[in-house]
């Protein structure tokens, strides 16, 4: 039975179902329940931007609002996720991870190898990443390629509603590290999401639109502004074929391997910085293993090299716009060529 | 005229309600034009907490360094941070302290010893401590002074700060500015300690509790610790304890306070009522000589809001300006 909820509302329905089916499932994080020991409602704020509301009735004593301490209760999730428990810690701004870093950097990530493979670590952190919200250089970050470079961490970035349920079940099931990553502009979008729940594998992208003449290749947001681009290309008769990461590690490169082929060209759209990003990932790993198919080079749209500016102004030519992904595809494939 | 009994003179104590009124106004006005949605971002209001700011501040100059927090308007107007700077960078102008890029969040002004508000809960610690190192080296004199809310107080750098600053003597003040709340979570959870004094001895850090509410009280406690660091006596942590008029940021509803607490500590507890009643009482000032400040402010604040709204935006350039590279 689906209906449309939004993608908050499949999270918090995520965490809700995971914590029905397995009493190891625990959440915690800064103000999740929110008004803990104040004197007002107790359940006042359901995190920041009220994901987790209605949990804690549902489920007492295993939601834990925690102290302003990332450091001690993302380690003490962690550390927890060691010894039996599945946690779901919220790090509220994945920006904040500069606090808990080696947490997740020389832990987390390095139990499993570093122990021969006993270790298991099945813990998620939940974060808000992406620009839009004119909150300025310390709470809009997309750090989503920092993760992905570390191995150890499977690091997800769903673009909807119905992904972000089934991916997140996924990561409260999987046994590694999962850094599961929500952009606060997408949070209210609805799509269609079943009632039940449904695990949807990591590593397997998803190929939102076909087309023959350019494959697009993104995650997140600018999923959306890819599809945006992709609707104005078609008025110029240019077919683009768009690839959904959905999972940045593991990464499905046998999807983007295939649409290139087939297209033969390839623009890759990311809204973290371009340096060492997954933009420059995808293109490189395409010039490597598929340069036979491609006519033209790859093309890299992505946020510019700066931290993100607070003004609406500026941030709002930061995020790759559709603009900016029609004119990539039309440097590459021209309306002559397609035609 | 009865003799003053306070421990300013009395251009002193007209500067102090200056800098309070114009704080309160800032944020009073800055509530209302928020709600009229042209304000972009999170705006976190002091008003309430003037007190402390004004009371510490008073004892500094420009070569003593602050670090500030995300709730940072009231320090930087009582640091000197241009008021029309200030409102210009909250609307995101080009005119504004940071050129438009930092926001509420991040107003700095390097000149005025403010190192900026900051979005990282705990963060200005270790930068107040190598402020302390600087002034340190150089000999001027000069302090860094740090303030966390109560929730930040948490956060191992905090900690791991006031350990630093003790360890290498630094003339560095850790100002606990203890609203009761961070965010919705009340400090009675989230801080396993009654008294923050009992945490900075742990460290070695001689320290004292204030009523952050009482200008002079924090006045006092601030100077004798200010005087001591500046004379190579080391650090020292000051607890405020005080309370926000609003929410947390603009926009939040409150639902986690008790019903009627806002009104309640407006009647009873407004520093900046009862620092003006008390100079009123001791006859030191007239009535007529606030209100001339408080004209003076008001009109201050409403020249800032028209010209920051008056003000350009940046243009497409400045997007990958002030990196040390451009792509
Ligand atoms: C490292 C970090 N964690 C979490 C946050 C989110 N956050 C911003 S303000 C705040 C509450 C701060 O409370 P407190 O320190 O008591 O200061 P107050 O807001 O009461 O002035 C939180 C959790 C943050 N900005 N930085």
């Amino acid at each position: 039975m689906a209906r449309k909820i939004s993608m908050k509302q499949a999270i918090n329905e995520a965490l809700d179902l995971e914590m029905r089916r397995d009493p190891t499932v625990i959440v915690m994080g800064e103000d999740i329940v929110g008004g803990a020991g104040s004197p007002g409602e107790e359940d006042a704020w359901g995190g920041v931007l009220g994901v987790t509301k209605g949990l804690h009735a549902k489920y007492p004593g295993r939601l834990l609002d925690t102290p302003l301490s990332e450091s001690a209760y993302i380690g003490a999730a962690i550390g927890a996720a060691a010894c039996g428990m599945r946690p779901v810690a919220e790090l509220m701004f994945l920006d904040f991870m500069g606090v808990c870093f080696d947490q997740i950097l020389n832990q987390a990530a390095k139990f499993k190898y570093m122990f021969g493979g006993k270790a298991r670590t099945p813990v998620v952190i939940r974060a808000m990443v992406g620009a839009g919200f004119r909150a300025a250089a310390q709470h809009s970050q997309m750090l989503t390629p920092v993760f992905t470079h570390v191995p150890g961490l499977k690091v997800i970035c769903p673009s909807n509603a119905y992904d972000a349920k089934g991916l997140l079940i996924q990561a409260i099931r999987d046994d590694d590290p999962v850094i599961f990553c929500e952009h606060k502009n997408l949070y209210g979008l609805e799509t269609d999401v079943p009632a039940e729940a449904y695990a949807i594998p990591f590593g397997e992208a998803n190929v939102v639109r076909e087309g023959k003449d350019v494959t697009i290749v993104s995650y997140g947001l600018t999923v959306h502004r890819a599809f945006e681009a992709a609707e104005k290309l078609a008025r110029d008769r240019i077919e683009a074929e768009i690839v959904d990461l959905r999972t940045l590690s593991p990464i499905d490169w046998d999807t983007v391997i295939e649409s290139v082929e087939n297209t033969g060209r390839l623009v890759v759209v990311d809204e973290a910085n371009p340096r060492c990003s997954i933009a420059s990932d995808v293109a490189a790993y395409v010039a490597e293993h598929a340069f036979g198919a491609l006519k033209a080079a790859p093309q890299m749209v992505t946020a510019p090299h700066t931290p993100v500016p607070f003004t609406p102004v500026l941030e709002d030519l930061y995020v790759p716009t559709a603009d900016a992904i029609a004119a990539a595809v039309s440097r590459i494939a021209p309306r002559a060529m397609a035609a | 005229m009865p003799g003053n009994p306070f421990p300013l003179d009395k251009p002193d104590l007209l500067k102090a309600y200056r800098i309070m009124r114009t704080i309160r106004e800032f944020e009073e006005r800055l509530h209302v034009e928020f709600a009229k949605g042209d304000i972009p971002g999170f705006v976190h209001l002091y008003a309430g907490e003037e007190a402390c700011a004004t009371g510490i501040m008073m004892h500094l100059t420009d070569v003593d360094r602050i670090a500030s927090t995300h709730r940072g308007h009231g320090h930087c107007i009582a640091k000197g941070v241009d008021v029309h700077e200030m409102m210009a960078e909250i609307y995101g102008k080009v005119t504004g302290a940071c050129r438009g890029k930092g926001g509420s969040m991040h107003i700095a002004d390097l000149a005025k010893g403010m190192m900026g508000a900051n979005g990282i809960l705990g963060a200005g610690a270790p930068l107040a401590c190598g402020a302390g190192l600087a002034a340190k080296f150089r000999g001027d004199g000069g302090v860094g002074v740090t303030f966390f809310g109560d929730g930040a107080s948490n956060q191992g750098m905090v900690l791991e700060s006031m350990n630093l600053a003790a360890v290498w003597n630094l003339p560095v003040i850790f100002v606990v500015e203890n609203n009761g709340y961070a965010e919705s979570t009340s400090v009675e959870y989230a801080t396993a300690v009654d008294s923050y004094v009992d945490r900075a001895s742990g460290f070695g850090l001689p320290g004292v509790t204030v009523d952050g509410t009482d200008f002079f009280a924090v006045h006092e406690a601030a100077g004798e610790m200010i005087r001591r660091a500046r004379e190579g006596g080391g650090p020292a942590l000051l607890e405020c304890r005080m309370i926000r008029f609003f929410g947390h940021f603009e926009g939040d509803a409150q639902t986690y306070k008790a019903a009627g607490e806002n009104e309640l500590n407006r009647r009873n507890r407004d520093c900046l009522k009862m620092f003006a009643a008390r100079l009123r009482e001791a006859g030191v000032v007239s009535a007529v000589e606030l209100e001339m400040i408080d004209k003076d402010v008001e009109s201050l604040i409403e020249d800032a809001v028209v010209s920051a709204k008056a003000a350009p935006l940046p243009t497409a350039h400045d997007l990958t300006t002030d990196v040390y590279v451009a792509y």
